[in-house]
């Protein structure tokens, strides 16, 4: 790719990298952390290639800026098109151009739901923590009502135990996903807007509260992530994060089996 | 007989005691002193507001730094100080400022006119706006203290006073403020747009309107539209807080242990109405400082606006699209995809007739050899901030990279590039240029701020704004989020750092760069402070037109000094539009450059200047 070679070729912000960050969680000089996600590739390249081409613009602007300045007075411009219409046009192909591939890959990530074969995982915000909940064997979500909330006995989602869906469900602090299997969060909030962010997962939304919105993406390599709260939602806002897990399929196999048996 | 325009009748000369004088100042209807009044309160909130935003840096890279009289900085202390800072930093002045204050003292004289439209209404607007900054400032000291939901004010955090502090009193006083301020820019904007409609003199038609007039026109005419919003929203909240609506609260929404059973409205509603008002909000801020960006480039260029008629379309198109995209602001926020996309492609439209400005500034000053007054170079700084803070606007503007970016430190950098900083920029330009004007009384004539301080001045303040902002996109590209009074610390299992811990202390080294960078960004800043205390007493004497400028407010008989008795005072008429000089004839310093005020009858060149003929507006 022609954006990864610019990118490791930069020396000047390789060296800024080497001063300021110790990390190999950080990966290119513009400080993105490492990508864990099967959409995040293309995203990376994309955000990349766009910040190149802003630096670029801006570099370009500028240098004319200073030829301006320096230069022997001239009579002045009268070419329009040449430097009015001209340049208007590049910009504007050189914007749609950009549009259109940002447009795929939006499409791709949120024009479709995710397959029905994805696991499902529920997320819930709430004033100030991000609580998971998975359908177990049953593969469906029991009813929650707000007016059963109770964190303090155990039960901080409101599940109804008159429902059986919710018998076999089991709410997870952690976010645990297997590797390279397609995920389909259900994201809900109990009180205020929270925003749901996974930086190396390249993911962010918003849960409302009223509403369920779904997000769909594939988690490919093991280890532990940040899950942070991005929409100031109180005084907790700061400390609303949470921890992604990915561990390899089996592993992940041994810990559903886990949860189910503890979950009641 | 129309009154002259240094003595209006509402306003007698001072007399013997303090008192009418004083009464005179603070109830004057004149538009001059309303102006001065609201560059006062604009310098006041940006004192204010810095301070607040060093606060926050501070607290950022050493948290546990206590606060004089106050103690360690609290979770709900720097929400509040983000709130606050947003607030007063975006309306009390960057649309206050240009808007209202340079408005008022310069808009009237531009286009020849020699009163605003409505002068009471005009009074009544500011103290509104007086009122509301008190109310916005007072709501600190109640209760649950001051609002803590940012700028933005998002339901149902801010509609249910359990949902944490500063939701109870605070943000009552909080609505009340942005309320009033609401009232009171709607009623100044339509008066700004009366007077363009109705007070131009004679042959000052549309195509000769200076450039910072159709900023000033066509942020009025968004200030309308959008306030209007606002306020109607701002009511509906208020409603859902003290009267048991929901328009904003949706059935089982459960805060902080009290649900709410009522009917069943959306906190997405909000979001539209907010930003509806929010986007054209920053076009407003920045509108008037492009107009005056175009004008100082030509002025101390000597040379004519390249592509005159095409800034005035880019100016209105700007205007126009501005109000169609506010739904960028909510790429994440739980729209359709669909819908995203429609603004998505708007929001990359409005690039450009930005960049179309861009092009025509630069082709202006091209091999123009400019006089580097500071006026000037903070004209050509706003050139520099708003392409840098612009360039980053198309990135944000696709929804697949917004949501990396969404609601982090990049977006910070963003918005205060090219809306704080090119903003900030604007308004010096407009003081270093105006001064003389803003000076001069009826008992003296108009002063200039010094030239080497100004200088200082621009330099220490460029470098600061770059060293600020720029770093700013990294901790964001690295996932640095707003609003977040802590980035360590943040414990994990066992008392390990956690994976967010982990993430956010990586930014750390940088931030404490911006914060150095802060410090000094505002310190340099008092050297603007000292040069304006000094220069009001001993500033240069300025001539009646010190920069050789063309437009109609360095009339002499717009200038207040010498004052002119009434039946002296002369009937301006315009013949051309601005921006005409002779640039052949140019030479820095030996030789008087060769312009051609808006007012001046005769032309140099018949062929040169191709419409001299006197049209009446129509
Ligand atoms: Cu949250
Ligand atoms: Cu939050």
């Amino acid at each position: 790719m022609i954006c990864s070679r610019l990118t490791s070729a930069c020396l000047p912000s390789l060296c800024l990298r080497s001063l300021w960050l110790d990390h190999a969680a950080i990966r290119s000089p513009w400080l993105l952390p490492r990508d864990a996600s099967a959409h995040g590739l293309a995203l990376d390249h994309h955000l990349l290639l766009n910040l190149w081409i802003a630096l670029a613009l801006l570099a370009l602007a500028h240098l004319i800026l200073l030829i301006g300045l320096l230069a022997r007075r001239h009579s002045e411009p009268t070419q329009l098109w040449r430097i009015e219409y001209l340049p208007l046009a590049a910009l504007a192909l050189l914007f749609a151009a950009l549009t259109l591939k940002a447009e795929r890959l939006w499409a791709s990530s949120r024009y479709t739901g995710a397959s029905p074969t994805a696991l499902q995982v529920e997320v819930t915000g709430v004033q100030f923590a991000w609580y998971f909940r998975y359908p177990g064997p049953d593969a469906t979500f029991g009813l929650t009502n707000p007016s059963l909330v109770a964190p303090g006995e155990g039960n901080p989602l409101g599940l109804s135990s008159t429902d059986p869906h919710s018998a076999d469900d089991f709410v997870s602090s952690q976010l645990v996903l297997p590797a390279n299997r397609e995920v389909d969060l259900r994201l809900r909030a109990q009180d205020v807007i929270h925003g749901f962010s996974i930086p190396e997962m390249r993911l962010k939304q918003n849960a409302v509260p009223g509403q369920t919105i779904h997000l769909h993406f594939t988690p490919t390599t093991p280890g532990t992530y940040a899950i942070l709260c991005t929409q100031l939602c109180g005084l907790g806002h700061y400390r609303m994060n949470a921890t992604l897990l990915i561990l390899p399929p089996d592993q992940f196999a041994t810990w559903l089996a886990a949860k189910q048996k503890a979950a009641p | 007989m129309t009154p002259p325009f240094n003595t209006p009748p509402a306003q007698p000369h001072p007399a013997s005691s303090t008192s009418p004088r004083l009464r005179a100042a603070l109830f004057s209807t004149d538009h001059r002193v309303i102006g001065i009044q609201y560059l006062v309160l604009a310098l006041i909130a940006v004192v204010i507001g810095t301070l607040l935003s060093l606060l926050m840096r501070i607290h950022l890279v050493w948290p546990d730094w206590p606060l004089p009289l106050h103690g360690p900085i609290l979770p709900e202390d720097y929400l509040a100080l983000v709130t606050i800072h947003g607030t007063i930093m975006l309306f009390f002045v960057l649309t206050t400022a240009p808007q209202a204050g340079f408005g008022n003292l310069i808009l009237p004289a531009q286009i020849g006119a020699r009163s605003m439209a409505f002068p009471a209404l005009n009074a009544a607007s500011f103290w509104l706006t007086a009122a509301a900054l008190l109310i916005l400032l007072s709501s600190t000291f109640v209760p649950g203290g001051a609002a803590i939901s940012g700028w933005t004010a998002y339901p149902p955090l801010s509609a249910v006073a359990s949902s944490g502090p500063g939701q109870a009193l605070g943000m009552d006083l909080w609505l009340t403020s942005i309320a009033l301020f609401a009232i009171a820019s709607t009623a100044s904007s339509i008066n700004t747009l009366t007077t363009i409609l109705r007070n131009r003199c004679h042959g000052m038609t549309w195509e000769r309107l200076p450039l910072t007039v159709w900023g000033w026109f066509t942020a009025a005419l968004l200030s309308i539209i959008a306030f209007s919003v606002l306020l109607a929203a701002i009511l509906l909240l208020f409603c859902d807080r003290h009267a048991g609506t929901s328009f904003f609260l949706p059935t089982g929404d459960l805060v902080n242990g009290i649900l709410h059973q009522g009917g069943n409205g959306s906190p997405l509603l909000w979001l539209h109405l907010f930003w509806f008002f929010g986007h054209p909000e920053v076009y407003i801020a920045i509108l008037p400082g492009m107009g005056l960006t175009s004008m100082l480039l030509a002025n101390f260029s000597h040379r004519r606006v390249f592509a005159y008629r095409t800034m005035i379309t880019t100016t209105l198109l700007i205007g126009l699209l501005g109000i169609l995209l506010w739904g960028h602001h909510m790429f994440v926020a739980g729209l359709n995809p669909f819908a995203s996309s429609a603004f998505s492609i708007s929001t990359m439209a409005i690039a450009l007739p930005a960049a179309a400005k861009v092009l025509s500034w630069l082709a202006t000053i091209w091999r123009s050899r400019p006089s580097y007054k500071t006026p000037m170079l903070f004209a050509l700084g706003f050139v520099s901030l708003f392409l840098t803070g612009g360039l980053t606007g198309p990135i944000l503007a696709q929804p697949i990279l917004d949501e990396y970016l969404h609601n982090t430190f990049f977006v910070v950098a963003h918005f205060h590039l090219i809306m704080a900083m090119a903003g900030i920029f604007g308004l010096y330009a407009a003081t270093y240029y105006w001064f003389p004007l803003l000076t001069a009384t009826s008992q003296h004539p108009g002063r200039l701020l010094s030239e080497p301080l100004g200088h200082l001045h621009f330099w220490c303040t460029l470098l600061g704004a770059y060293a600020v902002f720029l770093p700013m996109h990294l901790t964001g590209l690295a996932g640095e989020p707003r609003h977040y009074g802590q980035l360590t610390g943040i414990p994990g299992p066992g008392g390990s750092l956690s994976p967010a811990g982990a993430l956010l202390s990586h930014t750390l080294p940088l931030n404490r760069f911006i914060t150095y960078a802060a410090i000094f960004l505002a310190t340099a800043q008092l050297i603007f402070l000292f040069n304006l205390a000094r220069s009001l007493r001993k500033g240069k004497i300025a001539s009646s037109n010190p920069w050789q400028a063309t437009t109609l407010e360095w009339h002499p008989s717009m200038n207040p000094f010498p004052p002119l008795p009434a039946s002296d005072t002369p009937e301006i008429s315009v013949h051309r539009a601005p921006c005409h000089y002779q640039p052949c004839h140019y030479q820095s310093n030996k030789v008087e450059v060769s312009f051609l005020p808006q007012w001046a009858p005769i032309p140099f060149e018949q062929d040169e200047i191709e419409d001299v003929t006197d049209t009446k507006p129509e």
